[in-house]
């Protein structure tokens, strides 16, 4: 699936709750699915350090494809994770640098969250599209 | 001749009609209504006070102290009125020993400054508390580095009370100032000042008293309790943001030097020397919060109509329901279970982390607060990343206690 297809569905998983609290319902369970980071990558270097919780942020590279696996110690922030991942994982560099993510204003997240929260969630943003960048300059001057 | 706030005995708070004096409660929120437990952060303003900077801005807004023009004295007169109604409000002996600041933090500023300046050589150290605010930390260290001193700390208990013979133990004639909150922020525990005091002067040691989550909640008393110093903010009791007190006795602020240099703190001015003005406009440079000092006024008289002590009363009635509610809640911890507290309950579920169950609380309308709330050290010492605080105002209910234990459950359901 694209990067769009995957955005379009989770709105459309999304829609189907009214009520704030079944959306945070969903996001919760969605980040109890998150693929984990292995334990060695919870390094101070993958720290994305935030005002009141913490999230780790692993890359690797597949035929060309970034994977991402992250944790949080913070549960409705591991959810919120696990939507960034779902989207740009498995993704090549350009894709995810050209990516426009317009779920988190369709889904209402932008408007919902708290401020601390979704400022978190643009550094994660960040951080992702930086990791792409790092690795099609890489990639780029190497062949 | 100033008089000190007499307590009457409540014998019906009504706190119903009490609220509707605060128009900002009667909303909703994500179509809940707003339950506010974040006090301790800042309080709800009354109309009283609303309508004082109203009338201020339409009616007479002017500089104060220089202008001959009626608005100015107009102004002049109302700023100082609301200086004596602060006096009165701490029983200061004389109304020029309020310093108006900008807050707690800019007060406590202002005394590490001076009294750096003034009392603390290399060698000498400071003492403060295990459980302080980042505020009442963080001016001590600047000026412990610049002058060469040391910071000296009074260790707590995993009950959240100072340890007061380790406290005495630290007090020989290095100490020049202590500086202690009245009470914790993070953990409700009211500190027994008068002890600190009393030990303290006992080795002619001065004391400044934090109280910026004391003053809203009991009556504070400077000559009673004999304290050198005392720092407040305005908005954490009822008034605007911006504006603050620091009580200091005269014969302190008479012999520290000045703060900051400007306008209205000197008497005159040569290019070869200045001559400073006499209290308490030689620690007030610059042209001073007008409006909300005058706020801070209309806030203080809002609190005596009602009486602090009574105040105190129901928002202690608060503090053992809300204790004996939440501690229905499965896996609740509470952090901090000092005998004596005031003002906030401050606790953990299982191990939720605390930003979770705020944000959905946030979302059934509760407004508490998550975090170290600017105490690290405390948190280090419990080991914890945070609590969730819910702190109270003369406004609260036990319905909205209620509200948050329902609120809590179906957070932690969620969240388990």
């Amino acid at each position: 699936m694209t990067i769009n297809e995957i955005q379009d569905e989770l709105i459309s998983d999304f829609s189907f709750f009214d009520e704030w609290m079944d959306k945070y319902e969903h996001i919760i369970s969605l980040g109890k699915n998150l693929p984990l980071i292995d334990p060695q990558y919870k390094t101070p270097e993958n720290l994305i350090k935030g005002c009141q919780s913490q999230v780790w942020l692993h890359t690797d590279v597949v035929d060309g494809r970034l994977v991402f696996t992250a944790d949080s110690d913070a549960v409705i922030t591991k959810g919120l994770v696990s939507l960034m991942v779902a989207v740009l994982s498995n993704h090549t560099p350009k894709e995810i640098l050209d990516a426009d993510l317009y779920f988190i204003d369709k889904i209402g997240l932008s408007t919902h969250l708290s401020p601390t929260r979704s400022n978190g969630l643009l550094s994660m943003l960040k951080q992702m599209k930086l990791y792409a960048l790092a690795y099609q300059n890489k990639a780029g001057s190497a062949s | 001749m100033l008089t000190a706030p007499t307590a009457t005995t409540p014998l019906a708070y009504d706190v119903e009609r009490l609220r509707q004096d605060f128009p900002i409660l009667r909303q909703t929120v994500y179509g809940k209504p707003l339950v506010y437990f974040d006090s301790a952060a800042t309080t709800q303003k009354p109309t009283a006070v609303l309508q004082t900077l109203q009338d201020y801005y339409t009616g007479y807004n002017s500089n104060v102290h220089r202008g001959v023009h009626h608005l100015s004295q107009v102004a002049t007169e109302a700023y100082e009125e609301a200086r004596r109604i602060i006096a009165r409000y701490i029983n200061a002996a004389q109304s020029h020993e309020v310093i108006f600041t900008k807050g707690t933090t800019d007060s406590i500023n202002l005394v590490a400054n001076v009294v750096g300046r003034k009392l603390v050589r290399k060698g000498d150290s400071v003492v403060i508390s295990a459980i302080e605010h980042h505020s009442n930390i963080v001016p001590w260290q600047i000026m412990c580095e610049e002058r060469e001193a040391s910071l000296r700390v009074i260790p707590v208990s995993d009950k959240g009370e100072l340890d007061m013979d380790a406290y005495e133990k630290l007090l020989d004639d290095s100490v020049k100032i202590v500086a202690c909150t009245y009470v914790s922020n993070t953990l409700g525990t009211v500190n027994p000042v008068q002890d600190i005091i009393r030990l303290a002067h006992a080795k002619g040691i001065p004391v400044l008293l934090d109280g910026a989550q004391a003053i809203q909640h009991m009556a504070v008393d400077v000559q009673a309790l004999d304290v050198d110093f005392l720092a407040f903010s305005g908005h954490k009791l009822y008034g605007p943001t911006g504006i603050g007190v620091l009580y200091g006795k005269s014969e302190w602020l008479d012999k520290l030097p000045p703060y900051q240099g400007g306008g209205d703190m000197i008497k005159t001015v040569t290019f070869a020397k200045t001559t400073y003005n006499e209290l308490p406009y030689k620690f007030e440079a610059g042209t001073p919060d007008i409006s909300g000092g005058i706020g801070l006024g209309a806030a203080v008289k809002y609190v005596e109509s009602i009486g602090v002590a009574n105040i105190g009363a129901w928002e202690h009635e608060l503090m053992q329901y809300g204790l004996e509610k939440l501690g229905e809640v499965e896996g609740i911890r509470f952090i901090g279970q000092a005998k004596n507290r005031a003002g906030a309950i401050s606790f953990l579920v299982k191990d939720i982390h605390p930003y979770d169950l705020g944000e959905l609380l946030d979302k059934q309308g509760i407004a508490v607060r998550t975090g170290h709330h600017c105490t690290e050290p405390i948190m280090d010492f419990f080991k914890i990343p945070g609590t969730v605080r819910a702190s109270f105002g003369l406004y609260n209910t036990k319905a909205e206690i209620d509200t948050l234990v329902a609120g809590v459950k179906r957070a932690a359901a969620m969240l388990s």
